[in-house]
């Protein structure tokens, strides 16, 4: 349940990859506003910008008459992202490991590793279209009186 | 006059090509595809081989694009039997090095000057 704190908001972008811009002029605020650290909110943007990228032009195919919805829910915990796309979505656990052999060498397929590195939670709906993607704040330890 | 984005800052050092990003975000296809165009322009406007230096200083974020990218760049750079190294990499972009394993292919300093150390000339490709 969404405590008295929480923001929640849902937005329909055009499948263009510098849409996630103004997106994240939403969302950054929030997290600052929310006590999340530098590192938390360098996670959360990256992450955000390989899951819409991985939403326009494998979901969508950077079709411009498809779109891509957003769902938001930051609160003093936690924030939580759902992406998804109009595509035929895909099987997660068979995309091909970009670290091992030659895949190393090659120029793409590092977006899913990156979200799932940086992201507490990682989560795709049965069909593979939609993406939900959690990141925790970590709680700066209480100070003790003396 | 109108700018040009994104934009990078090229010096020519004896033994090496100094190519300095200049924008503190690099993520846009677009912007990505011209980056790329302007730093292959730069090593086949060089005579022979060449040695590039990719400087990170100013860079604060960057997407995985700009990971494919410098792959490609560095597939440029070989064929012409030249060396890349990169350098002045923050912390946290250093993390999606490490990350993705890219730090096992590509050779990372801390700043220019040792980047440039025991770079000698390279031979015609």
């Amino acid at each position: 349940m969404a405590s008295e704190t929480s923001i929640s908001r849902s937005a329909v972008v055009e499948s263009k990859p510098s849409a996630v811009e103004k997106q994240w002029r939403w969302v950054l605020p929030k997290l600052k506003a929310h006590n999340f650290s530098e590192d938390e909110i360098f996670a959360v943007h990256l992450a955000m910008e390989e899951a819409f990228i991985n939403a326009v032009r494998h979901g969508n195919k950077m079709d411009p008459q498809k779109e891509v919805k957003i769902d938001y829910l930051v609160d003093d915990e936690k924030l939580e992202i759902s992406m998804t796309d109009e595509g035929r979505g895909f099987d997660p656990n068979v995309v091909p490991d970009p670290r091992c052999g030659e895949n190393l060498y090659k120029a793409g397929g590092r977006g899913l590793l990156l979200i799932r590195s940086y992201m507490d939670v990682v989560e795709f709906n049965k069909s593979g279209n939609r993406v939900r993607i959690v990141k925790y704040r970590k709680k700066s330890p209480k100070k003790v009186k003396s | 006059m109108e700018q040009i984005r994104p934009r990078i800052a090229v010096e020519y050092a004896p033994n090496a090509t100094i190519v300095t990003f200049t924008d503190e975000k690099i993520l846009e296809e677009q912007d990505i595809s011209v980056l790329q165009d302007s730093i292959i322009a730069v090593i086949e406007s060089a005579s022979g081989g060449v040695n590039l230096i990719l400087d990170f200083s100013k860079v604060k974020f960057l997407s995985s694009a700009v990971l494919g990218l410098l792959i490609r760049i560095s597939k440029r750079v070989y064929q012409r039997n030249g060396q890349l190294r990169l350098c002045n990499i923050n912390p946290k972009i250093y993390e999606i090095f490490k990350i993705t394993r890219l730090t096992k292919i590509f050779d990372i300093y801390p700043d220019v000057k040792s980047a440039g150390k025991g770079l000698s000339k390279p031979e015609q490709p």
